[in-house]
């Protein structure tokens, strides 16, 4: 099944598996917005691009409809730019990525899409780099796994699979699109608590 | 870009900060990450919102003790594009004993806790004087004739624009070599990246200790991608020195004029431009001019900069000589 993960850990989700998840969150995108040429699904850098483009070629083939297609990079809109405590980063941030939005978002339905849903801190930025760039008239939220442990009050619209996990535990998505492989999985153990 | 300062003033225990004192700190891992940073920011400023949120709540005090219009406005618009609050201190140099005012001066300002201190200073080695005595993040805006570096980060972003590569490009620099900091800051900048660099003007103004090839004909600059002209710099050359005849003798053998260039040859200046001297304005208003654009540069390579003190990764991290400190 999964002979390519570059880490051990245990498969929570198969390609198969993903690809019925994505399945299902397509049709209640559809279920969920009547006015469906007014949606837009903005993926968050990474692996929320892939995840908003295989969306849209599903809505696409069931509905009919074209949705609009963004990405989003909120590298400049996290809420720890600085390392408090005064330690010097340990390792760079990661490499900025391209925000593309090429419609106009005033009036529109976005549907925000990521890979994991953990404390929201991202979904909490990437709303505030939307608006930036105009005024939707909703945003919504798509993820594949949520896997809990919310910082902020933030709750997905549609949700692939929930997986209640410990913080020591690490949800990997892996994408065909960025690591040549469909899987979800499951890495790290509870006992490495760390915080 | 880290800087381990030896005869650091303040009490033990602090980290280390980053700070962008010479190109000499930087290493091709950093210009890449740097002018790929710069480049996300250009898209921004494309968007209904200019501004990020980025530094929001940060301090970058900019410190000028030399006239500047293109790089004290660029930083402080770069501080502001990013959010955060900044205070500008322009000061004419005077002829006290600098290093002892600026220490003050520093100290002042750094009871501000400022995050980032930007200076321009007429004096080598000002910024790591500044660097030694606060807790700021120091940028190098000039310093005397020794460096530039955001300079030369601009002007690689402009060339990776223009010319869709760095590596194996030439760039000819004309004129005023020897009282330039933004050619020394060039000359590292261009080896880093693989730019061929050679330098032409007049022979006393041609420093030998450059490692670059030196022409002193004009005809040098045939087979060159760029010609990048420099400014002569009367205010840094002793009174009574004798370093070029006559300006309108550099002009009538090392100006660059129209019929000095070839087809497609692209021309840079770091401003602000002696139109008539080193600079035909003809040439200058040319569509192959790109000093209009490498002022667009300077906004988004700083802003650029300014992130990357906060959160760029870990680099080599050098001793600083005590010689270099002035």
């Amino acid at each position: 099944m999964n002979t390519h993960a570059p880490e051990q850990g245990k498969t929570l989700l198969d390609a198969d598996g993903l690809g019925r998840t994505l399945s299902r969150i397509a049709h209640e995108i559809i279920e969920g917005n009547p006015e469906l040429d007014e949606v837009a699904l903005v993926g968050i850098q990474t692996r929320g691009v892939p995840l908003a483009r295989r969306l849209a070629r599903l809505i696409e083939e069931r509905a009919g409809v074209e949705a609009a297609l963004g990405a989003v990079d909120i590298t400049f809109y996290r809420d720890d730019v600085t390392v408090r405590g005064g330690e010097a980063p340990l390792a760079a941030q990661p490499l900025v990525r391209a925000t593309q939005l090429d419609f106009p978002l005033d009036g529109r339905t976005v549907v925000l899409v990521d890979d994991v849903l953990y404390t929201g801190r991202t979904i909490r930025a990437a709303i505030e780099a939307l608006f930036d760039y105009g005024r939707p008239a909703r945003v919504q939220l798509a993820v594949l796994v949520d896997r809990g442990h919310r910082e902020l009050p933030i709750r997905p619209d549609y949700v692939g699979k929930n997986l209640p996990t410990a913080r020591g535990e690490r949800i990997q998505v892996q994408l065909v699109e960025v690591d040549e492989v469909d899987a979800v999985l499951l890495v790290g153990s509870p006992e490495e608590e760390s915080r | 870009m880290i800087r381990l300062v030896t005869d650091d003033l303040r009490p033990p225990g602090d980290p280390p900060k980053r700070h962008l004192l010479s190109v000499g700190d930087l290493t091709r891992n950093d210009v890449e990450r740097l002018l790929g940073t710069a480049r996300t920011f250009e898209t921004s400023l494309e968007r209904h919102v200019k501004k990020l949120p980025t530094l929001k709540g940060h301090l970058i005090v900019n410190l000028f003790y030399e006239s500047s219009t293109r790089t004290s406005s660029s930083f402080e618009l770069a501080a502001k594009r990013l959010s955060a609050d900044t205070l500008t201190v322009k000061s004419v140099g005077s002829s006290v004993d600098k290093g002892e005012s600026l220490k003050d001066t520093a100290l002042t300002l750094g009871a501000y806790d400022p995050d980032v201190i930007v200076i321009r200073h007429p004096q080598i080695g000002a910024p790591q004087l500044v660097a030694r005595v606060t807790d700021a993040h120091v940028v190098n805006a000039g310093d005397g004739k020794h460096q530039h570096p955001t300079q030369a980060l601009l002007d690689l972003y402009t060339l990776r624009e223009e010319c869709g590569r760095l590596d194996g490009l030439h760039v000819a620099i004309v004129g005023d070599v020897l009282h330039s900091r933004v050619a020394r800051s060039l000359v590292q900048a261009f080896a880093l990246v693989g730019i061929r660099t050679t330098l032409v003007g007049p022979p006393a103004l041609l420093p030998r200790e450059l490692p670059a090839e030196t022409f002193t004909d004009i005809e040098a600059i045939q087979d060159a991608n760029v010609v990048y002209v420099l400014r002569m710099q009367n205010e840094r050359m002793e009174a009574g020195a004798n370093f070029v005849p006559s300006l309108r003798e550099y002009t009538a053998r090392w100006g660059i004029t129209p019929e000095r260039l070839g087809p497609g040859q692209k021309v840079m200046h770091p401003g602000p431009m002696n139109r008539g001297v080193e600079i035909d304005p003809r040439v200058a208003d040319s569509p192959d001019s790109l000093i209009t654009r490498q002022v667009r540069s300077g906004l988004v390579v700083r802003m650029a900069v300014l992130y990357d003190l906060f959160t760029g990764g870990p680099v080599g991290v050098q001793a600083l000589a005590a010689a270099e400190v002035a």
